[in-house]
């Protein structure tokens, strides 16, 4: 009975992770640094008591921990070994696993944001204190005199500020494109410059807030932005960490050598030691062993294995050592294999336009139009090229879309928010606007829709005699930590007390006990009651002096809210099913308690299959998966989830993480990412109103500073008030249905 | 007028260097960890600032919003 039930990755798995991240910061002589995430960590308590446990490590110089982030930052002395930093951390209750690698460095573009919006904002300020002055009527040598003062504030802000905006559309036009940064560049420097003509010429209007004032608000919505925006990261990496590093092979003479995984060829024999990965797709000559297969099946318990079986690359042999018959070269092996799906559907998620693109890609030429046309109309009834210019140029201040560029990501920040508290990571905003589009749910099973925790199958636990085999199993069980064990001193409510000195555990097979003169066993099947043939489904048997008594079996307890969740995602319209790489039997177990539609043994390669399948019916598809088995559907679905207890691959590959054990969580996300995309069409409304009340009054030559003002700072105001409104607890009762 | 002269400049120097400042705490890594700062500072066992500013400086920007 030795089961790893837990579906993470193993504590040795990411100690083995955290020696492949860690790297010697620049300069820092002999000492070694790695990122680690430890997502529990939640108060000021858990702070202290993780800095302090890491920092007391030998070898340990520093731990600094970012709350925000739930991440710590370890600098140790170089040595052979790293310490034990994720050991120590499970040991106190704070399960960690070392950062990726690409997260690592500093997001220089997000600071660099962040300075611009700095100067934009002390800019912008200050002109505007200076224009109230001009709007209320100073007299024209203060006029003059503010003026000056305000062109001397914008010229370094304009230059500064606006270079994010110059750069994107430089880069558009030279390919030959445009995009929303070319009228927005065009706006602000023709903008300046006529405010320094005017000014030149002692004139009543400048734009200087205009200009400075329009950079600060797209600069808002352009960091906000930023952040909703994942880096790019890919799982491929990951699943290239499942390849064993080098194989062993049996040369004809009986010598053993190491040969890089290229160099192995079909027919080749393959030693393959207990803790080791099976480095190409390979037979077994011979040996008895037990693999964890959950890179095929997503099931992390142990499954026998013995000659003749076939094992697929990346299967981690657990028990004994097993010499193995390569089948294939390594380029294609299962895991190449799965390699290569993983990097189409990465390269297939970079398709998706968001809507701000979208909506830009129609609006620009819209803004250039109407400028251009504003020009051509007043020099052809006879303005002046002084006259025509200077009223495009007011329509192209007007038309300038603050507001739209603040609808989208203010929305997506405030939904994240809200999603954060609940407890729901969106790593990138475009996936609420994929999550909004679905009608379809797609499920993977354990550890998903069930926690990997095993349940017992018991009829009526509560009426029972005091001495059935059940209580008699439940006291044995209440004395061992194993999962089985667990269930069945769960299932029962009045255990006999067996007392401690009776029970000793044989690891690997079970409990025995001394009970009234007789020894009662409980464990697996054929060691309890080695002359009684069993039922292949019964996971434990209970025994006294070797007779079975009774036979126990478990089935997977569903994760919390699963019922419900389903239900609600149902009541919403979308088509719910459940595909799985687990045994029929199992599955349909699940899926009639459930009510789904399913498909079990799928291989990752089949539910792929399955997904594009959906998508050829012109299906937009959620996938809620966990393992590394649907790390390939996570990243080929439209949009997916993975719970926080996923292997490091799915939540890689998934777009958004529910921390909480509940599936609740699904539907939460699903109404909240509905309700955020009326919110930005609301916003995209609102904003293309107040345009579409001042363009006219631009066009005809009526704009004032003052007018430009009024119109873009209370359009970006109401479209920030919009947004903020699904940040209100209340929405939560309000929005469903 | 001759008093807006040196006070409105005056003004907006001094902005100016509210400005130098927070662009100076920015760089510092002094928002990066906003959580924590709120929390470590009930901690009385530390009288010193930590000594890692290049470690804070690595956390900086990781915060997916």
């Amino acid at each position: 009975m030795s089961l790893p039930l837990d579906q993470a990755p193993s504590i040795a798995e990411r100690a083995r992770d955290l020696a492949f991240f860690s790297h010697r910061p620049a300069g820092a002589g002999a000492s070694r640094r790695a990122e680690l995430v430890v997502p529990s960590m939640q108060c000021g308590a858990c702070l202290r008591r993780v800095e302090t446990t890491l920092s007391a490590l030998p070898g340990v110089t520093q731990a600094r921990v970012n709350l925000s982030t739930k991440r710590v930052i370890v600098e140790w002395r170089d040595a052979d070994h790293p310490p034990a930093l994720i050991e120590t951390l499970d040991e106190i209750g704070f399960p960690a696993h070392a950062a990726e690698l690409g997260d690592q460095h500093h997001d220089a573009e997000l600071s660099a944001l962040m300075r611009a919006l700095a100067v934009a904002a002390f800019a912008s300020s200050n002109i505007m204190l200076l224009s109230f002055a001009v709007w209320f009527g100073a007299d024209p040598q203060t006029r003059q005199y503010f003026h000056l003062l305000s062109g001397l504030i914008a010229l370094p802000t304009v230059l500064y500020a606006g270079q994010v905006f110059y750069r994107s559309a430089w880069s558009a036009l030279k390919h030959g494109r445009t995009n929303m940064d070319v009228p927005i560049s065009i706006g602000v420097t023709l903008t300046f410059a006529l405010s320094v003509w005017e000014t030149m010429q002692h004139g009543r209007h400048a734009y200087f807030d205009a200009a400075v004032s329009l950079l600060f608000f797209l600069l808002i919505g352009r960091t906000l932005d930023h952040m909703m925006r994942a880096r790019a990261r890919s799982a491929v990496a990951g699943i290239a960490r499942l390849a064993a590093p080098c194989a062993t092979v049996i040369a004809p003479n009986g010598s053993r050598r190491d040969i890089a995984l290229s160099e192995v060829m079909p027919g080749m024999l393959l030693i393959v030691a207990a803790g080791q990965r099976v480095p190409v797709d390979a037979r077994i000559v011979s040996g008895t062993s037990e693999a964890d297969c959950s890179l095929v099946s997503g099931e992390s318990a142990p499954v026998p294995v013995s000659t003749g079986a076939e094992l697929q690359a990346g299967i981690l042999n657990l028990a004994a050592p097993l010499t193995l018959q390569a089948l294939r070269p390594s380029s294609q092996s299962f895991l190449a294999e799965m390699t290569r799906m993983m990097e189409a559907a990465e390269s297939g998620r970079g398709l998706y336009r968001r809507i701000a693109d979208r909506a830009a890609a129609l609006y620009a030429p819209v803004v250039h139009a109407a400028a251009a046309l504003t020009l051509v109309g007043w020099l052809a009834i006879g303005a002046s090229l002084h006259q025509a210019l200077t009223t495009a140029i007011a329509v192209l201040i007007i038309t300038c879309p603050c507001a739209l560029g603040l609808a989208v990501p203010m929305v997506q920040v405030v939904a994240a928010g809200r999603l954060f508290r609940k407890g729901i990571l969106v790593k990138d905003g475009s996936s609420l606007e994929r999550l909004r589009e679905i009608d379809t749910v797609v499920f993977d099973k354990t550890g998903t829709l069930t926690v990997g925790v095993p349940e017992l199958l018991w009829p009526n636990p509560e009426n029972l005699e005091e001495n059935s085999a059940l209580a008699v199993a439940a006291g044995m069980a209440s004395q061992s930590g194993h999962p089985y064990s667990r269930a069945i001193a769960a299932a029962c409510p009045q255990p006999l007390a067996v007392r401690a000195e009776a029970l000793s555990e044989q690891a690997g097979y079970g409990l025995e006990a001394r009970i009234d003169g007789a020894v009662f066993r409980l464990g697996r099947p054929g060691w309890a009651a080695p002359l009684h043939a069993v039922d292949p489904q019964v996971s434990v048997a209970l025994s006294r002096d070797d007779k079975p008594l009774a036979s126990f079996r478990f089935r997977d307890r569903l994760r919390g809210g699963a019922a419900d969740a389903i239900a609600d995602l149902k009541g919403r319209g979308l088509a719910v099913e459940l595909l799985s790489g687990d045994r029929a039997s199992a599955v349909a177990d699940l899926a009639g308690r459930l009510g789904l539609p399913y498909r079990a043994e799928a291989t990752p390669a089949d539910k792929v299959r399955r997904l594009e399948e959906l998508k050829r019916q012109g299906r937009t598809v959620l996938m809620v998966g966990d393992g590394l088995n649907d790390a390939a559907a996570l990243a080929s679905a439209n949009v997916s989830i993975a719970p926080a207890s996923a292997s490091d691959i799915g939540r890689t590959a998934a777009d958004l993480i529910f921390l909480h054990e509940s599936l609740s969580a699904i539907p939460l996300a699903h109404r909240i990412a509905v309700k955020s995309a009326d919110l930005i069409r609301q916003n995209f409304a609102l904003s293309l109103a107040y345009n579409a009340m001042a363009v006219p009054v631009a066009v005809a030559g009526f704009l004032t500073p003052l007018m430009a003002a009024v119109a873009m700072s209370s359009s970006s105001l109401i479209v920030v008030l919009n947004a903020l409104r699904l940040a209100a607890p209340r929405h939560e009762e309000a929005s469903h249905g | 007028m001759a008093d807006a002269l040196f006070l409105v400049p005056l003004a907006v120097v001094l902005s100016a260097a509210a400005l130098i400042a927070f662009l100076w705490s920015l760089a510092d890594g002094q928002y990066d960890d906003l959580a924590g700062a709120a929390e470590r500072v009930i901690h009385e066992d530390r009288e010193h600032p930590l000594p890692g500013r290049s470690l804070r400086n690595d956390i900086a920007g990781q915060d997916g919003g």
